[in-house]
């Protein structure tokens, strides 16, 4: 088998995969999390702002989904296939929301009647929780392992076993997270009485996270032992569960000194570093199978062929260069705190 | 209906109602990138007014075709599992490479296009143009390559079997350049163009027929007319060779674009006509040995007809393969005559006080459209029963798992979503166009005063 720098190609792809993830989750996280907050900003001219605030950078945030999604694709087929079909309802739904989260964007700003903003309002702060949720549900369905056949597809009940209470309960911790996250960034881009109202909520939505998180953390180790096998075998690993405590924990500090760039980069590291407990927690398999454990869909069997990852990993060492400078300049030019002006939203 | 059935109708309309959008954004990028470049080559105040005015439109139809185009993607792992699997190596690496080399730069630049007017210099501002449209440009491309694999595989070999079969990438730019990628390509592109500059000449036309903005309309349609002129006749060789190499490729498709039976028998090219499915036979009016000759330049040479392949190899819709690919191709002599003749008479400086002809002109934007949709479904229509052309049968690229009623359900959303969506498209680009290029603080003068209204009453 070929590698590089010692890794074989299906791993360097799931680390490829799995950085997309995490870039995906710090990215779309803030501003679905923004979006979640939006009904609890009241006034006309606090809401114009919030939006504004992701205004320039949501699209290409969700890029990342388009780019993880395909490189989910194009590395390991066979489970793109089988989640994909087996998690028909919940996908589904993303996409209406992810639909009218893009047009609420779009069109709020476009007619001025109060019912028209209000209408699009709603839309855009409904579908901002929901996409968030649907992420963490569809991650705790992955986590505790679905039931799949010797030919990996899936045999669950096709309409509602998704929503099992620890798929939920991952959802709702998904959401609390970017919820804080998404407080955070906007008081980087936000003033006067609205950054104080924000301030507010984040405290609130720091311990919404808090509690989310213990519970969820709590169930993980009662009932879904599988998942810390990782760490019996090789304790080392620790410091993962450990660098996720420090680094949550940094969050409020700094947030009372109000650095909330600096509790921004904490946030985003607590999405990026849950993310690596869940690639330690799986590796090498990518979709335990709950009816027998010859059926997991394993990086190796999922795979494309070596010739196909090397010609990508070539794409994505050229491409992730490309993606981070036009990355960094639009949010050069955005910096600072948002300003109307006659082209925003 | 059962879950074949539903699931390409799902799909056919997802990635339908999608492509409405996208040739539009190609199109529009291109004339921004022009308008912009006479701004700021000029310094022209009217340029930098038309600029603006079509960077609110592009925003428009950008931001819809932005959230139609996830669905697709998703689709093929929600409703073609199966296929998924099959293609998800050769595909893959299309898609991957679609998503960031294509839309990473498109969205990039989205931003400052959009926002930046005022606060990027005004290089900087176009740089970001152009940006975009190269984004858009090669949004098309990596898309039609893998469905051009999909029409004529190339640098691929099978391995495993049964429904563990699937393709692997023995050659990349074999893949790459299939055998119809070229020609698909500079088709859809071109295609796209045109949907851009028959917009411009329509929304430009209005105008001038209402006696508004019509010096700016007049430096506007003049520019878009231009863009016409040239690719609409670049589309009619672009479209020739797309044929040929049919022809070549896959000579059932070419059967029925033309409504062709006989297994091996000199082929009419018919201008219109009616195909007859049962009895075989095609009723119209055409050039007798007319597609013989357009492919081998001779009117008696025999062709490939339907009757060749075995009746499960054949495309199940030959009438309205044939109908979609005549309308197209209609479409296509009809806008250069439109563009063409609009052309000569500008020459003359006549055009404008035609009215007859500014108010085709004013609908003209519907014919690129109707043969970009025909086009795909042509070419779509005209490669079953296959999703992979010789491969894979469409009835086998399903997913197992998923079933009729949830397929209906998500099918049924799609339609209800859509639905709004285009008729808030359709009443939000007639606002824009009302309200017209200049003026345009009035719009916002309103909102503003809104807030502020919002604002004191918030306050007490
Ligand atoms: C990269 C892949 C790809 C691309 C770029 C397109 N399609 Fe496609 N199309 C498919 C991949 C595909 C498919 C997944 O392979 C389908 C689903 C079922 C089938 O047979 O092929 C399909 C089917 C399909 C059908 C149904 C044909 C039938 O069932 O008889 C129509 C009408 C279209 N498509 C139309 C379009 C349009 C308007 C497109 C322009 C954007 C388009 N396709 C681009
Ligand atoms: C099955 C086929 C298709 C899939 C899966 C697909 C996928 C996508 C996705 C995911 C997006 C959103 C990108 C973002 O978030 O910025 C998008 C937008 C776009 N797509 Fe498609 N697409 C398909 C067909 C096409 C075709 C045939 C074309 C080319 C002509 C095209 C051109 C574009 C363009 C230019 C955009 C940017 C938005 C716009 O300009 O409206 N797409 N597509
Ligand atoms: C002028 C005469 C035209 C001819 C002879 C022509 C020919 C063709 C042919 C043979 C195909 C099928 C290609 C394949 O299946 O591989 C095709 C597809 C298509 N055509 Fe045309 N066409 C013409 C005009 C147009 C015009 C005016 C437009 C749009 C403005 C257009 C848009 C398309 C599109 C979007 C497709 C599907 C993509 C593809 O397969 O390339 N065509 N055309």
């Amino acid at each position: 088998m070929e590698t590089f720098l010692g890794l074989d190609y299906p791993t360097l792809w799931f680390l490829v995969v799995g950085g997309l993830f995490s870039g995906y989750a710090i990215l779309d996280g803030f501003d679905f999390g923004a979006g979640a907050w939006h009904l609890f900003f009241k006034e006309e001219n606090d809401r114009r702002i919030a939006l504004n605030a992701v205004g320039p950078v949501w699209d290409g945030n969700e890029v990342w989904l388009v780019i993880a999604g395909g490189a989910l694709f194009a590395g390991f087929p066979v489970l793109y296939a089988s989640l994909f079909s087996g998690m028909y309802l919940p996908f589904m739904l993303f996409l209406v929301f992810i639909i009218f989260r893009a047009v609420s964007i779009e069109f709020r700003g476009k007619e001025p009647m109060k019912w028209w903003r209000r209408m699009w309002d709603i839309s855009y702060s409904i579908s901002s929780i929901m996409l968030a949720f649907l992420l963490g549900v569809v991650l705790g369905n992955v986590l505790q392992g679905l039931p799949i056949n010797e030919n990996h597809e899936y045999t669950g009940g096709p309409l509602l076993d998704f929503l099992n209470p620890y798929a939920i309960m991952v959802g709702i911790t998904t959401l609390a997270l970017f919820m804080a996250h998404g407080a955070i960034y906007l008081l980087m881009k936000t003033e006067g009485k609205l950054y104080a109202h924000i301030a507010i909520l984040l405290k609130k939505g720091m311990i919404f996270f808090m509690v989310t998180f213990g519970i969820t953390s709590l169930y993980t180790l009662l009932y879904i032992p599988h998942l810390s096998d990782s760490f019996r075998d090789s304790p080392a690993l620790f410091v993962v569960p450990l660098a996720v405590f420090l680094s949550i924990a940094n969050v409020p500090r700094l947030a009372s000194k109000k650095k909330y760039q600096q509790a921004f980069i904490f946030t985003s590291l607590t999405a990026a570093l849950l993310l690596v407990l869940v690639a330690i927690e799986l590796y090498p398999t990518l979709l335990i199978s709950t009816t027998d454990p010859e059926n997991n869909i394993t990086i190796y069997n999922a795979a494309s062929s070596e010739k196909s990852l090397g010609i990508m990993l070539t794409i994505a060492a050229i491409g992730a260069p490309l993606v981070l400078f036009y990355t960094a300049f639009v949010y050069k030019t955005f910096r600072g705190k948002v300003k109307i002006d006659e082209t925003s939203y | 209906m059962d879950v074949e059935i539903l699931s390409r109708i799902q799909f056919a309309f997802t990635v339908a109602f999608h492509y409405i959008y996208p040739p539009l954004s190609i199109g529009l990028g291109l004339i921004l990138v022009i308008f912009e470049s006479l701004y700021i080559k000029t310094g022209n105040k009217e340029y930098e007014a038309l600029t603006r005015f079509w960077i609110k439109i592009f925003a428009l139809t950008f931001g819809i075709g932005v959230a139609t185009g996830i669905v697709m993607e998703f689709e093929f792992g929600t409703n073609w599992a199966t296929y998924s699997k099959y293609v998800g190596d050769i595909f893959g690496s299309a898609l991957a490479a679609e998503g960031i080399f294509a839309f990473a730069l498109e969205s990039g630049f989205l931003g400052v296009l959009l926002f930046g007017w005022n606060r990027v210099k005004s290089w900087v501002h176009l740089v970001s143009t152009i940006g975009v449209f190269f984004g858009s440009m090669f949004s098309a491309v990596w898309i039609v390559i893998a469905n051009s694999w999909q029409q004529t595989p190339a640098g691929y070999h099978i391995v495993g079997e049964g429904l563990n079969a699937r393709a692997e990438i023995t050659d990349f730019w074999e893949m790459v350049f299939n055998p119809s990628t070229v020609d698909r390509l500079t088709h859809v592109w071109l295609g796209a163009f045109l949907a851009g500059a028959f917009l411009v000449l329509s929304v430009h036309a209005y105008y001038i027929l209402k006696g508004r903005f019509v010096e700016i309309s007049k430096k506007a349609f003049k520019i878009a007319l231009i863009v016409a002129t040239v690719f609409s006749l670049g589309q009619l060789l672009t479209g020739h060779h797309s044929a040929d190499g049919v022809a070549v490729n896959q000579p059932a498709k070419l059967a029925a674009l033309e409504g062709h039976y006989e297994a091996s028998a000199p082929a009419d090219m018919y201008l219109f006509g009616w195909v007859d499915q049962e009895n075989e036979e095609v009723t119209g009016i055409g050039i007798p040995g007319g597609l013989s000759f357009l492919i081998h330049q001779d009117f008696d040479e025999p062709v490939t007809g339907l009757d060749a392949f075995a009746k499960e190899d054949q495309p199940g819709q030959v009438n309205a393969v044939f109908q979609f690919y005549h309308l197209m191709v209609a479409i296509g002599i009809t806008l250069i005559l439109l563009s063409v003749g609009g052309t000569l008479l500008y020459w003359k400086g006549q055009l404008f006080n035609k009215k007859w002809l500014m108010t085709i002109f004013m609908f003209s934007v519907l014919l690129p459209q109707l043969a970009n949709q025909f086009g795909w479904y042509a070419a779509e229509m005209g490669r079953q029963p296959w999703v992979v052309y010789g491969l894979l049968r469409t009835s086998d690229a399903l997913s197992v798992v998923v079933q009729a009623n949830q397929v209906l359900f998500s099918l049924i959303v799609f339609t209800l979503v859509y639905v709004l969506l285009f008729t808030l498209f359709i009443y939000l680009l007639n606002k824009k166009i009302q309200h017209g290029p200049y003026d345009d603080h009035e719009d916002e003068g309103y909102s503003l005063q809104h807030d502020m209204a919002d604002l004191i009453a918030n306050q007490k």
